[in-house]
C-alpha cells in the first residue's frame, strides 16, 4: 500500500516536472486524486473492502475445496467444472457472502464516501471562490472532481479484482481461460461504472446541500432505500396489482413485465443482473418467464462471452444512462449556483 | 487621463425583488488604490463578483482591462487577482503547495511556479512557514498568504475583498503597507473593499461610498468632504483654558467665521479626538468659509485666554460615513 502511494507520488512528480504545462483541468484532477489517496477516509475504505475481499475468497476457496460446487452447478454438470475460476467470485461456503455480493453491497459506499463532500467542503473552506477566480472553467471543476473520483474507483476496483484473481490462482492453482479472464474484466468495468453512478449521485448531493453531513446522509439514505426498501415496495405493488383471475396468462405476464421494469429502475438491481450474468455463464436469460417450448428446446450449455455481454447490454446502458442523468443534474445545479465565499 | 482599468456602466444586479446593486457607474484608473466603502450588505461583494464574471449582472456592463467581464470571464480572470473575504486554503497542504496549485491553474509550469511561490512567500513574510500546513496558520498569516496567492499570476489588477477583516492592528498595518508598496512599486491597480474606514483612509487614493447598492459618493477625501451637502469647508478645533461667552461672541463676529460651538471633550465626538486633557480646558469648534486658524490663535491669546491646543480639522471618513449612513444598517458602523 505504502509502496503504491509512493509510486503514484513519483508518477505525479514526473508528470509535473515535464516541460509541457498541463491544462488546469488535469492539474485539478491530479490534485484531487492526490488528496483522495492521502486521506484517511480512503485508507479506511480500502481496508474494509480488502477485508471483504479476503473473506469472500476464503469462503469461496473453502466451498470449492469441499466440493460443494457440484451441488450448486445450476443443474448442468459439465458447466460446473468448466468455469471453475469464475466460481471464485460467486461461490461461498455460507459463512460469508461471496465476492459479488460483497461488491454490490460495498460499491455504493465507495462512491458515496468519495463524492459526498466534493463541492460543499470546498465551499465551506472558502477554497471554491478562490479556485473559481483563477482562469478555470466552472464545469472543469466539477468534471475534475468526477474524473479524479472515477479514476480512483477504477484503480480500486481493478486492483481488488486482480487481487482476487491472483489469490485464486495461488490457492486453487487453476488458471483462468481467456474467456473467464475477459468475463472478469467486463464485470470489473461494469462495477466501475456502477460505482461511478453513486459517485455522481453523491456529487449531486454535495452540490445541493451545504453541509457535508447532510449530503452524506442523503447518499446513504438513497443507498439503503435501493438496497432494502425498493424490493419490498416493488413486491407490495406487485401484490396490490396482481390480476384477479390467476388463469389469465396474458394479464399475469403483463403485470410481471411491469414489475420487472419497476425493479430495473433500481441501479442496484441492474448491477446485480449484469454482474451475475457475466460471472455465471449458465444464465441464459434475464426474463423471468420462458415458455415451456423455449425451456425444452434450449440447448443446455453456457452462453459464450459475447452472448452474455449481449444479454446484459441493456442493463449496462441503463446504468450509464442513470449516471448521465445524475451528472447532468449536478452539472446544472452547480452552473446555476452563485459562488460566494463561505456561503 | 489614462484609459480606466475598471469601468462599470449602469451595473445592476437583482435577486428577485431585492436589488443588490443598482445603476453603478465607476471608473478606476491604472495604478491607483481605490477603496470601496460600505456597510455590510451594501453590495460590495456582488459588485466585485460581477467584475470577475462570477455573477452575471442583470443589466449594465463591467469592463476590466478593456474586456467585457460577463462575456469573457476567462481573460479577465487571467489578468485580475481576486482575494475573497475570509480566504480559504487547502488545509492539509502547505502554504507553498497551495500557491503552486494556484500558479499551475494559471498555466504556469511547475518549476517556475515553485520559484515564484517561494519568492512571494518571502515577500509577504511567510518564508519560515512555507512548508507548514495552512490549517495551522493564524488569521493574519492566511491573509498574507492570500495576498501572495493573488500575486502569483502576476496580475494587472488586484481586487481584495475585506482584506483587513479579523486581523490585529499591527497585522493590518503591515498588510496595508504591503499593499501600498505593491501598488507604488509595481504599478498595480488595487481595488479593496472594506467597512473599516480608518484603514482604507490610510492607503487609498480614492474611495467610493457604497450604500444600499448605490454609489453615493466617490473621489479623494477632499472631494468627498466637499461633496458633503452644506458641510463647512474649514473647521478648527481649539482647546482653550479660560473660555467665556464674550470670547465666543467676538469670535463669531470675525470675518469668514460661520459658527462657534463648544463640544463635549469625549471620545464619542464625531472626530474621536478628545482634548489633550488640560484641566479646565474647553474644546471649541469654529467653522468658517476660509482658513482662520492662525488668526484665531492670535485672537484667543490677545484676549487673555490660554490656548492649549489647536487642530485644523479635515473631514475624516468617519464623518463622511456618518453623514451618509445615518439611518442605515447600524452593523456597518464599525470603528
Amino acid at each position: 500500500m505504502a509502496a503504491f502511494i509512493e509510486k503514484l507520488k513519483i508518477a505525479r512528480r514526473e508528470e509535473g516536472g515535464s516541460a509541457r504545462t498541463p491544462s488546469p483541468f488535469w492539474v485539478m484532477v491530479q490534485k484531487e486524486f492526490g488528496d483522495h489517496i492521502r486521506s484517511w477516509r480512503f485508507i479506511i475504505l480500502l481496508a474494509i473492502v480488502t477485508l471483504a475481499c479476503i473473506g469472500s475468497i476464503y469462503a469461496a476457496v473453502t466451498a470449492l475445496k469441499d466440493g460443494q460446487s457440484a451441488s450448486s452447478g445450476s443443474g448442468s454438470g459439465d458447466a460446473a467444472n468448466s468455469f471453475l475460476f469464475l466460481k471464485m467470485f460467486t461461490e461461498s461456503d455460507g459463512s460469508l457472502p461471496n465476492f459479488l455480493t460483497f461488491l454490490s453491497f460495498l460499491a455504493p459506499l465507495i462512491g458515496i464516501a468519495i463524492g459526498f463532500d466534493g463541492i460543499n467542503s470546498e465551499r465551506n473552506k472558502g477554497t471554491l471562490s478562490r479556485v473559481m477566480s483563477q482562469p478555470v472553467y466552472r464545469d472543469d471543476f466539477l468534471n475534475a472532481k468526477f474524473v479524479a473520483g472515477l479514476l480512483l474507483i477504477a484503480v480500486v476496483v481493478f486492483s481488488l479484482g486482480f487481487l482476487v484473481m491472483g489469490m485464486g490462482l495461488f490457492t486453487i492453482g487453476y488458471p483462468p481461460t481467456p474467456e473467464e479472464f475477459w468475463r472478469v474484466i467486463a464485470t470489473l468495468l461494469i462495477t466501475t461504472v456502477y460505482v461511478g453512478l453513486w459517485l455522481n449521485l453523491s456529487l449531486l448531493f454535495s452540490v445541493r446541500f451545504r453541509q457535508a453531513a447532510t449530503s452524506a446522509l442523503s447518499g446513504i439514505a438513497v443507498w439503503i432505500f435501493f438496497l432494502v426498501f425498493y424490493g419490498m415496495i416493488v413486491n407490495l405493488v406487485g401484490n396490490a396489482t396482481a390480476p384477479g383471475d390467476p388463469t389469465d396468462a396474458a394479464a399475469l405476464l403483463h403485470q410481471q413485465d411491469w414489475l420487472m421494469l419497476l425493479s430495473r429502475l433500481s441501479p442496484a438491481y441492474l448491477f446485480q443482473e449484469a454482474a451475475s450474468t457475466l460471472l455465471l455463464p449458465d444464465t441464459r436469460t434475464l426474463n423471468p418467464f420462458i415458455t415451456q417450448d423455449q425451456a425444452y428446446l434450449a440447448i443446455n450449455a453456457p452462453l459464450s462471452f459475447g452472448q452474455s455481454l449481449l444479454l446484459v447490454w441493456p442493463q449496462v446502458v441503463a446504468i450509464v444512462a442513470e449516471t448521465a442523468i445524475s451528472f447532468a443534474a449536478s452539472y446544472v445545479a452547480f452552473m446555476r449556483q452563485e459562488i460566494r465565499s463561505r456561503s | 487621463m489614462d484609459k480606466p482599468v475598471i469601468e462599470l456602466k449602469q451595473l445592476t444586479k437583482r435577486y428577485g425583488e431585492f436589488t443588490a446593486v443598482s445603476g453603478l457607474d465607476l471608473e478606476i484608473r491604472p495604478g491607483e488604490i481605490f477603496g470601496l466603502l460600505g456597510p455590510n450588505g451594501a453590495g460590495k461583494t456582488t459588485t466585485i463578483l460581477m467584475m470577475l464574471g462570477l455573477t452575471e449582472p442583470t443589466s449594465g456592463t463591467a469592463t476590466v482591462c478593456g474586456i467585457d467581464a460577463t462575456r469573457n470571464p476567462m481573460q479577465v480572470k487571467r489578468r485580475v487577482g481576486y482575494m475573497p473575504d475570509d480566504v480559504g486554503f487547502y488545509e492539509d497542504r502547505s502554504g507553498l503547495d497551495n500557491l503552486v496549485y494556484t500558479a499551475r491553474l494559471n498555466g504556469i509550469e511547475a518549476g517556475e511556479a515553485k520559484r515564484r511561490a517561494e519568492e512571494l512567500l518571502g515577500k509577504v513574510g511567510l518564508a519560515d512557514a512555507a512548508r507548514k500546513k495552512t490549517g495551522a496558520y493564524s488569521r493574519g498569516m492566511r491573509q498574507r498568504l492570500g495576498l501572495a496567492d493573488v500575486l502569483i499570476k502576476r496580475p494587472e489588477v488586484i481586487i481584495l475583498d475585506e482584506p483587513t477583516l479579523g486581523i490585529d492592528p499591527e497585522g493590518v498595518r503591515e498588510l496595508l503597507a504591503l499593499i501600498r508598496d505593491l501598488s507604488r512599486n509595481e504599478g498595480l491597480t488595487v481595488l479593496l473593499s472594506s467597512h473599516h474606514l480608518h484603514q482604507v483612509q490610510q492607503i487609498c487614493d480614492r474611495v467610493g461610498l457604497f450604500v444600499g447598492g448605490k454609489l453615493v459618493a466617490s473621489g479623494d477625501l477632499d472631494a468627498l468632504s466637499r461633496e458633503l451637502d452644506g458641510g463647512p469647508s474649514h473647521v478648527v478645533e481649539l482647546d482653550v483654558v479660560g473660555w467665556n461667552e464674550r470670547l465666543s461672541e467676538r469670535i463669531s463676529s470675525m470675518e469668514h467665521v460661520t459658527s462657534v460651538e463648544t463640544t463635549d471633550p469625549d471620545a464619542l465626538g464625531a472626530s474621536g479626538s478628545a482634548s489633550a486633557g488640560a484641566p479646565g480646558a474647553v474644546t471649541v469648534r469654529v467653522s468658517g468659509t476660509a482658513d482662520v486658524a492662525s488668526r484665531l490663535a492670535a485672537f484667543v491669546v490677545e484676549n487673555g485666554a490660554s490656548l492649549v491646543g489647536l487642530r485644523p480639522m479635515r473631514y475624516g471618513l468617519d464623518d463622511i460615513y456618518h453623514r451618509y449612513f445615518e439611518g442605515g444598517d447600524p452593523s456597518g458602523r464599525v470603528h
